[in-house]
């Protein structure tokens, strides 16, 4: 076993949590990410090799869909990002290219992207000033594609009250600083 | 000197008294007042200097469409120049001061230009000062900008936040008076997503500022009815101080909602404004009328005010410009200013209309038929002179003057798109025409309803009409009953034979002006505007228009709808730069990317350079090093006979998978990656369309169906959306997927004669990195430090024996900081992109510089790599003759004949003999740096034929700077051009 010591995307040894006012903002650190890209024409014998082994079951444009351990939101046509633990499931695109075969491309994203948790009952007003997504009437399980302080993004809507955003991981200062800045702001 | 000119009653809260000062002096307000308002109530009429004559001028209007009382308002970093002081909310320690004016407001030099009124008339720029013409830029206009501008800056940086925000809504509604109010009300009973917005601080409009508007209750407490049923229905969003400044594509509309401009200093943390960017599926535009003044002669003197807001300050601020008020109309509805005014004993000598027919007023005497033909009082109004309809004169004394040409409706937003408003001869003005912006409808006396009454009934109307649009049912909400009658009038837009009739306020235009535009044949009404700068003032002539074409019209013996309109654009009123800016100010203009060994750079006291976003590691300064060159030069040397470590995650890598991977990247590479076997990493170079070069990079191929591209850092995202394109566009057939993992990985190139010793400590010992296992350009994923997973790849862009190491980004620092505990034995250094790019000019290795946009693969000598045996982007244009003549350009090294003189880049390359000019040009220079290897200036650059020119001395030369150099064409490979080291 290795004993090179991880730093999170925002350069600390543990993982940043900041609460300002009912807005509480958290690095999340502990979340594999893998794409799944189906190859021509796959689709669906992607669909079915996941359903069959993990019970995932891959959403359409904007959504996001969950069989724990596993989580999946859409990202591009017919690409999904895959979820999963981390300490579980650091191969995990190892592990799902095993299920998809040469029926999909899979891609390790798990250090691509930083993720934030933003949860709190102003979560909305917050992210109003992040992003022209309709965040307020984004149900929970739905995802979406856009941007946010001039960065790509993807917003996930866990709960009422919780919304994920996940960033490219090296400008994950400057997202997480415009964060804390709406956040004082709907404070 | 001070007076109480404050009333009874009005919307003030007079529990709440706030201090501010206007010149230095100290008044007392109440909230709820507007700066214009509280002046007024304390007898302050002079607030302000016109633009151009100087003239002492007060309020006009109570709302936005102000054009005289503008003063600075704050200081220091948050002194705004040019604000309307009927709009500033009043907040204790509110600090204004007049502009335009020296030394004081009473007292200002400046006000000599209207003595000069003759010679400072339309078109006086154009005419005075065309002579002599070098006399323009030197003398002139830096005069004439000096004398220019209202307001000042004070050069400080604004301390304040701005922020930025999006919303979305089924039904924007803009403007909360009686339209307003009735659509927002309907659409949120209805349930539909309904944003209300208004620029003023209090909701309501003119409910405010009439009594008796509504029939059973008055305007102001149905106003506060209604709101708090809005405010308390979840899917209505209540935004008071709110402009909304501009409608754009697709229903999209920007507002300014002012957060804290209403409080001295904003709270900690919070924005002073927002802009919001509100996305509406349908949007109401119910944004009332603005009153039209009547030109006549000097009326523009303080206490001369619109009609309407006369009664606006006396009914809903409880001030009056003066005790003693005269009112000048061609319409009923001004009367009400006489009664409103009489009902709190202020005195109304008379009414003087233009009709003679009009009604009688109880109270006052009403000079039918007459008009007013004079004003006194320098520093504000004493008198007016009447021309009675019987033919004799009368003098009125007076302190303020209510006068109101009827109403105009306030049709900026519906003109956004290039809509252009049409006439109502009804009511003699325009109303929105054809071509409003997508998904806009208008309501209320903005559409021409005028009355309270109408109003109501066309908001209701137009919310339910919207939301049966988006398929939302609804029914018009209950509404309060009005029992206003129609605005009677007559026309009449400014009094005949005026010497000095004021238009345009702000800019002061004159009647004159206009006619004087006339007589010189600038018509047309965008000629009229730009000819006499009607209009172009901050208030964009809104009230003010409308009399200009009408005296157009009557000179040309058109009618006003004949003559046309001119075209309202956004912002409908000034928005803040700081407000447009939001928070992308100063360090926070765009984000920045920090490589996986930023932290540990710091560390070293790096000193870092922006690269597109990316702050990379120029160089590693080490204590007694002062000069850069001594940093940069001790890293390429250690590298070159030891071992280097740098940072190059920032290059793009995309992960290419698929059947087709191969034949995709031969699409887009110009060269060939069909037979590239897995384990080997080959170099790219790739053509625009057009043939040019514009990236290179390397593709390593991890499996027959998976390569890893990489690009230039600057050209990373380019270099992708060409890939896209290609991928969806021109070969959808492809089997093909594409994504970026530049960020996934954190990768270091480690150099020099040692970099496999290095490696060998760190990368697990399963894995055989000798020469012959692992060769140049072999590629294979590995483990190090005890299991991690990794990437190494054989390539080298120093020249010397290399590697690039990749490990899961999260492990970066960790890597870094173990591959330096490694070297220690070797000296290892890290190296910055200084030495990166001096170690890739001492290689010859093309980059930014060379790929220039303008460069192909022939001047590049690179050639060869063009496949003729496939097809690829760029190849066929490629081959095009122009691009093929034996004296292309081609890339070539440099050094100068005397060790002693410098490279300079971007000088251009002449013959040694001859004349130095662009005919005779022979090339130029890219990139320069001093090899310390080599313990000389070098550079790259393009010389015509120059693959045949070695050992040829030109000139360098810079005529710019007077610099000339001779130099020496040698091979672009200054260190081991047989490539050797990096094979070893």
């Amino acid at each position: 076993m290795h004993k090179l010591k991880p730093i999170t995307p925002l350069g600390g040894a543990t993982r940043r949590q900041d609460t300002i006012g009912a807005v509480t903002i958290t690095e999340v650190v502990d979340q594999a990410l893998a794409s799944v890209a189906a190859r021509n024409g796959q689709a669906k014998a992607v669909q079915r090799a996941l359903t069959d082994q993990i019970g995932l079951t891959l959403p359409d444009v904007g959504k996001a869909a969950d069989a724990a351990p596993f989580a999946t939101f859409w990202m591009g046509t017919e690409q999904w990002m895959v979820t999963a633990p981390y300490d579980s499931h650091e191969l995990l695109a190892a592990e799902l290219k095993q299920i998809v075969g040469d029926s999909a491309s899979v891609v390790e994203q798990t250090d691509g992207w930083c993720r934030f948790d933003v949860a709190g009952a102003a979560v909305c007003d917050l992210f109003e000033r992040m992003s022209n997504a309709p965040v307020r009437s984004m149900a929970t399980g739905e995802a979406i594609r856009t941007t946010a302080e001039h960065l790509g993004v993807f917003l996930w809507r866990l709960a009422d009250d919780r919304i994920a955003i996940l960033g490219p991981r090296s400008s994950a200062g400057s997202l997480h600083h415009g964060l804390l800045a709406a956040a004082k702001s709907v404070a | 000197m001070t007076r109480n000119n404050r009333l009874k009653g009005g919307l003030i809260n007079r529990d709440t008294s706030l201090n501010f000062t206007f010149d230095g002096n100290s008044y007392s307000g109440f909230e709820g007042d507007t700066l214009a308002s509280a002046l007024l109530a304390n007898g302050v009429r002079l607030m302000g200097r016109s633009f151009k004559y100087h003239r002492p001028r007060g309020p006009l209007t109570a709302g936005s469409e102000e054009p005289n009382a503008l003063v600075e308002l704050r200081s220091g970093g948050r002194q705004e120049p040019n604000t309307r002081a009927t709009v500033a909310e009043l907040y204790d320690g509110l600090d204004a001061k007049s502009q335009n004016r020296w030394p004081s407001l009473e007292r200002d030099v400046m006000a000599i230009n209207d003595r000069f009124s003759n010679f400072l008339t339309a078109g006086f720029y154009y005419k005075t000062f065309m002579w002599p013409k070098a006399f323009w830029e030197k003398l002139y206009e830096p005069i004439i900008r000096k004398a220019a501008g209202l307001g000042s800056l004070t050069g400080e940086d604004d301390p304040d936040l701005y922020d930025k925000g999006f919303l979305h809504c089924d039904l924007l509604v803009i403007g909360a008076g009686p339209a307003g109010l009735a659509a927002a009300l309907t659409a949120g009973r209805a349930g539909a997503q309904v944003i209300l917005a208004d620029e003023d601080f209090h909701l309501g409009g003119r409910l405010i500022a009439e009594t008796g508007a509504l029939t059973d209750i008055s305007g102001a407490d149905w106003v506060t009815q209604a709101q708090a049923e809005l405010a308390s229905m979840d899917n209505v969003r209540l935004m008071p101080r709110t402009t909304v400044f501009g409608a754009y594509d697709h229903g999209i509309y920007g507002a300014v909602e002012r957060n804290a401009d209403h409080l001295a200093v904003p709270t900690e943390g919070k924005p002073r404004q927002t802009v919001w960017r509100i996305y509406s599926k349908r949007a109401l535009v119910a944004t009332g009328a603005i009153e039209r003044p009547i030109a006549f002669e000097n009326n523009d003197r303080p206490g001369i005010m619109l009609a309407g807001a006369v009664r606006a300050y006396a009914n809903r601020w409880a001030a009056t410009p003066a005790q003693s008020v005269v009112v000048f109309a061609n319409n009923d509805d001004a009367h009400q200013t006489a009664r409103d005014l009489m009902a709190q004993g202020i005195k109304v000598p008379a009414i003087v209309d233009t009709r003679a027919d009009a009604p009688d007023v109880e109270g006052t005497e009403v000079l039918k038929g007459a008009e007013i033909i004079n004003t006194s009082g320098r520093l504000g109004l004493t008198s007016v002179q009447v021309q009675l309809a019987e033919g004799y004169t009368r003098d009125l004394y007076c302190e303020a003057l209510a006068m109101s040409g009827g109403w105009n409706p306030n049709l900026g937003l519906t003109c956004h798109q290039r809509g252009r408003p049409i006439w109502n001869a009804d009511i003699h003005a325009f109303v929105p025409g054809d071509g409003l912006p997508v998904g806009q409808i208008v309501a209320g006396a903005a559409n021409g309803e005028m009355t309270t009454d109408a109003a109501l009934k066309s908001g209701a109307a137009a919310a339910v009409s919207a939301l049966d649009d988006l398929g939302i049912p609804a029914t018009q909400a209950e509404l309060p009953t009005a029992k206003d009658a129609p605005v009677s009038l007559s026309p009449f837009w400014h009094v005949k034979g005026a010497k000095r009739a004021w238009l345009d306020y702000q800019n002061d235009v004159t009647v004159k002006d206009v006619k004087l535009a006339h007589q010189e044949n600038f018509i047309s009404v965008e000629h009229l505007k730009r000819y006499t700068t009607l209009g172009m003032a901050t208030d964009q002539g809104k009230t003010s228009n409308i009399g200009a074409l009408a005296v157009m019209a009557e000179l040309t013996g058109k009618s006003i709808p004949e003559t046309g309109s001119t075209i309202f654009r956004p912002p409908y009123t000034p928005v803040s730069m700081g407000a447009l800016a939001g928070r992308a100010v100063g360090r926070d203009f765009h984000p920045t990317r920090l490589t996986p060994s930023h932290k540990w750079a710091e560390e070293q006291d790096a000193v870092f350079v922006e690269v597109g976003n990316w702050m990379r590691a120029q160089w590693f300064p080490r204590k007694g090093e002062i000069h850069w060159r001594q940093s940069v030069d001790r890293e390429v040397l250690q590298t070159r006979s030891s071992v280097g470590v740098c940072d190059v995650t920032t290059l793009g890598k995309i992960d290419v998978q698929g059947a087709n991977a191969a034949a995709f990247l031969n699409k887009i590479y110009a060269n060939g990656f069909a037979k590239l076997p897995v384990g080997k990493v080959r170099y790219g170079l790739m053509l625009r369309e057009d043939g040019v070069a514009y990236d290179d990079g390397t593709a390593a191929r991890l499996a027959e169906d998976h390569f890893v591209v990489t690009t230039t850092t600057a050209n990373a995202v380019l270099v992708y959306r060409n890939m896209e394109f290609v991928r969806q566009c021109l070969c959808p057939e492809m089997d093909v997927q594409l994504i970026s993992t530049t960020e996934a990985w954190a990768q270091y190139a480690v150099a020099g004669p040692n970099s496999r010793k290095l490696l060998q400590k760190i990368v697990d010992p399963e894995f055989d990195l000798s020469n012959e296992v692992f060769p140049f350009m072999a590629c294979g994923e590995i483990t190090v430090c005890g299991g991690l997973r990794a990437r190494l790849f054989r390539i080298s862009f120093s020249g010397e024996l290399a590697y690039e190491i990749a490990v899961p980004t999260r492990y970066g620092d960790a890597l870094m900081r173990k591959l330096m505990e490694a070297g220690e034995e070797f000296d290892a250094v890290p190296y910055g992109t200084e030495a990166l790019g001096v170690m890739r000019i001492e290689k010859g290795h093309a980059a930014g510089n060379e790929l220039n946009g303008t460069t192909s693969a022939l001047n590049l000598g690179l050639g060869r790599m063009v496949s003729t045996k496939k097809d690829c982007i760029g190849n066929v244009l490629s081959r095009r003759e122009g691009m093929n003549t034996p004296d292309a350009l081609a890339l070539v090294g440099l050094k100068p004949v005397d060790a002693k003189d410098a490279v300079p880049a971007g000088g251009h390359l002449m013959n040694k003999d001859g004349p130095i000019d662009a005919a005779h040009d022979q090339g130029y220079v890219t990139s320069a740096a001093y090899s310390p290897i080599l313990n000389s200036s070098i550079g790259l650059g393009f010389v015509k034929g120059g693959f045949d020119r070695k050992g040829e001395h030109l000139r360098l030369v810079n005529p710019l700077e007077g610099q000339e150099v001779l130099v020496e064409i040698v091979s672009a490979h200054f260190v081991d051009p047989e490539g050797e080291k990096l094979r070893a």
